[in-house]
């Protein structure tokens, strides 16, 4: 009698209500110790208490300087930008049907990039305006290329073609670019690699008054990207105005991404791999994607990070570099292992 | 209930449909039948208005389609295009909550109103102990049964469906139509649909409607429409009507002349 009931009970929930909460239960605290190790590890190492010492204790006291103005605003850009790009990607996903959608395929990398280029090479000058250029390039890229695609609406066959041709002509310009100048390509070099160097508290908060409307519209977002995954037609049918929709999700995603590559330049790969990596585990319930994707490329990112600039000393690795070297060998491996599962519908 | 007024309809040289009539009364069970590509398909997609005809108008209820939003379309009528993914994967469940998107604005979460709906929908498909199945996981059968349980969250009044029993093995087919005819008796639901299999159409419909390069050339009582002249003209095959009380069925004896002196 009582084991009848308690299978009852048991039916009555999704098969992965469970690993919902422990994947967020773990990933909370992954991006806890996630912190605290990118907080203590530097060229000066903190004890936890020095730590406490730094967060609560006199200014200009030498942890309260270390914690506060070099550890702390790195952390909280990598935190950030960590988050738009995995949600940035998760929407992108769900908007182009496709697992191995990201954001550079809407142009936004390779439109940012160039200006980056632009600005670096040729007008070094102006390089304190890189970030607000490289989110314009970004931007602008991406509405060109949907733009571009509109015939009597969008269909994401053809926002996946333009983007190509798109892509592809802004990747020879900053070609050749590069080549014009060729003496001065050095400084453009780990832009191009993404780094989270010499990030101050000025721009962290800045990065989070931007992030944190996107972060939110992104919220909303998750109703949209469910409802497109029935396929145009059927959304419509649900009374969805689908071409609506779309386009706010890649505005959406453009921002993100556009934040994101304009403090760290190219970072690849969070996008791309974290989001699907939380599809594995919870299934393409984007109501759990979405947010666990935040969690987990926040904190994958500050985790990067911090090897990145503590493991190589004295060099200090591009963090986008490491975690292509990383992250590539670990999606092969999961796909080899997992290789039956349903990543996406 | 639902009527197609003049409309006309062209997405390449070589189709139109053109000046097409249609009037759906309230608690019909309606079959359109015809060779491949004789636009049955987007007739029923046109009344649902997901296409939009180049001339002519539909009316749901009175109102013509143009004016009522996508929404208020959605709460009357219900479709089930032929196409549905297969490998989604979500839950019965949230398939069938998505069928309170129209009632739904866009901050609202699912309320009492709508989980009394959800569970009224499962029951009626039979659906209440696959709740938490994973679609990709249910037969053939049963996953078409979730889609319509979607569809009757919805509470449409009209439930259009696109060839509901194609790929379906033979008792799977019959458990749609028994349930699409258990909606038309039990609730009123006025039925149109695209079939394929002819005899199971004569079966279960009320009245059939076949159409052929993109004209309608028969629309009437079943046993008007089932007779040895339309499957000449229509098919130009030769067969043999037989009745199992007073349902039709046809038995197919031999082709009458190659697909050229058809056309």
């Amino acid at each position: 009698m009582m084991e009848t009931s308690l299978s009852e009970i048991q039916k009555r929930k999704h098969p992965y209500a469970k690993r919902r909460i422990w994947t967020f239960v773990f990933l909370l605290i992954s991006i806890i110790f996630v912190c605290l190790y990118s907080i203590i590890t530097g060229s000066v190492k903190l004890q936890l208490h020095e730590v406490w010492e730094g967060l609560t204790g006199e200014k200009n006291s030498m942890f309260y300087t270390i914690v506060w103005d070099l550890r702390l605003p790195r952390t909280i850009v990598g935190l950030i930008v960590g988050m738009c790009l995995a949600i940035s990607g998760t929407i992108m996903q769900g908007v182009m049907k496709n697992p191995l959608a990201d954001p550079g395929i809407i142009g936004v990398s390779s439109g940012a990039a160039l200006m980056a280029v632009i600005i670096t090479i040729v007008l070094p000058q102006y390089i304190i305006l890189l970030p607000f250029a490289a989110f314009i390039g970004g931007f602008v890229t991406a509405m060109l290329i949907y733009a571009l695609a509109w015939q009597g609406g969008s269909s994401i066959a053809r926002i996946i073609l333009v983007g190509v041709a798109i892509n592809a002509i802004i990747g020879a310009t900053m070609s050749a670019i590069m080549l014009l100048y060729s003496d001065r390509v050095q400084a453009v070099l780990p832009w191009m690699a993404g780094v989270i160097s010499g990030a101050t508290m000025e721009q962290a908060k800045l990065l989070a008054l931007y992030s944190i409307p996107g972060l939110i519209l992104s919220i909303l977002a998750i109703r949209h990207i469910r409802i497109l995954h029935l396929g145009d037609e059927m959304a419509k049918l649900l009374g969805h105005h689908v071409e609506r929709s779309r386009f706010l999700l890649i505005v959406i995603s453009t921002f993100l991404t556009g934040i994101a590559v304009s403090v760290s330049g190219l970072i690849g790969f969070i996008g791309l791999v974290v989001p699907h990596m939380i599809r594995l585990i919870v299934g393409s319930d984007d109501r759990f994607v979405l947010p666990l994707s935040a969690l987990g490329g926040g904190a994958f990112l500050v985790f990067a990070d911090t090897i990145a600039r503590s493991w190589f000393d004295p060099i200090e690795l591009p963090v986008g570099l490491l975690l292509s070297f990383l992250g590539g060998p670990f999606f092969l491996y999961i796909l080899h292992k997992r290789g039956n599962v349903r990543a996406f519908s | 209930m639902l009527s197609a007024k003049h409309i006309t309809y062209q997405h390449s040289d070589h189709f139109l449909i053109e000046d097409v009539h249609v009037e759906i009364q309230k608690g019909e069970i309606v079959s359109l039948i015809g060779p491949n590509g004789s636009g049955k398909s987007t007739l029923l997609r046109l009344l649902s208005y997901v296409l939009k005809p180049i001339g002519g108008t539909v009316l749901l209820d009175g109102s013509e389609m143009h004016t009522l939003s996508r929404k208020a379309i959605a709460k009357k009528m219900a479709m089930l295009p032929q196409t549905n993914n297969h490998q989604l994967d979500m839950t019965v469940r949230e398939l069938v909550e998505f069928g309170r998107n129209p009632h739904k604005g866009w901050f609202q979460a699912i309320n009492d109103e709508d989980e009394k709906v959800i569970r009224w929908a499962l029951q009626m498909t039979n659906l209440q102990s696959y709740e938490y199945r994973f679609l990709h996981s249910l037969s053939g059968g049963e996953r078409q049964r979730a889609w319509i349980a979607m569809a009757l969250a919805q509470r449409p009044e009209v439930l259009l469906l696109d060839e509901p029993t194609t790929y379906l093995d033979i008792s799977h087919q019959l458990e749609v139509m028994e349930l699409i005819q258990m909606l038309n008796e039990q609730l009123g639901m006025t039925v149109v649909m695209v079939l394929h299999d002819i005899n199971q159409a004569a079966q279960y419909s009320d009245r059939m409607i076949v159409m052929k390069d993109g004209k309608i050339q028969y629309d009437d009582r079943t046993q008007c429409v089932i007779c040895k002249q339309m499957f000449q003209d229509i098919f130009g095959i030769d067969v043999d009507i037989r009745y199992e009380g007073d349902k039709p069925f046809f038995i197919p004896i031999r082709k009458t002349c190659h697909m050229s002196c058809l056309t």
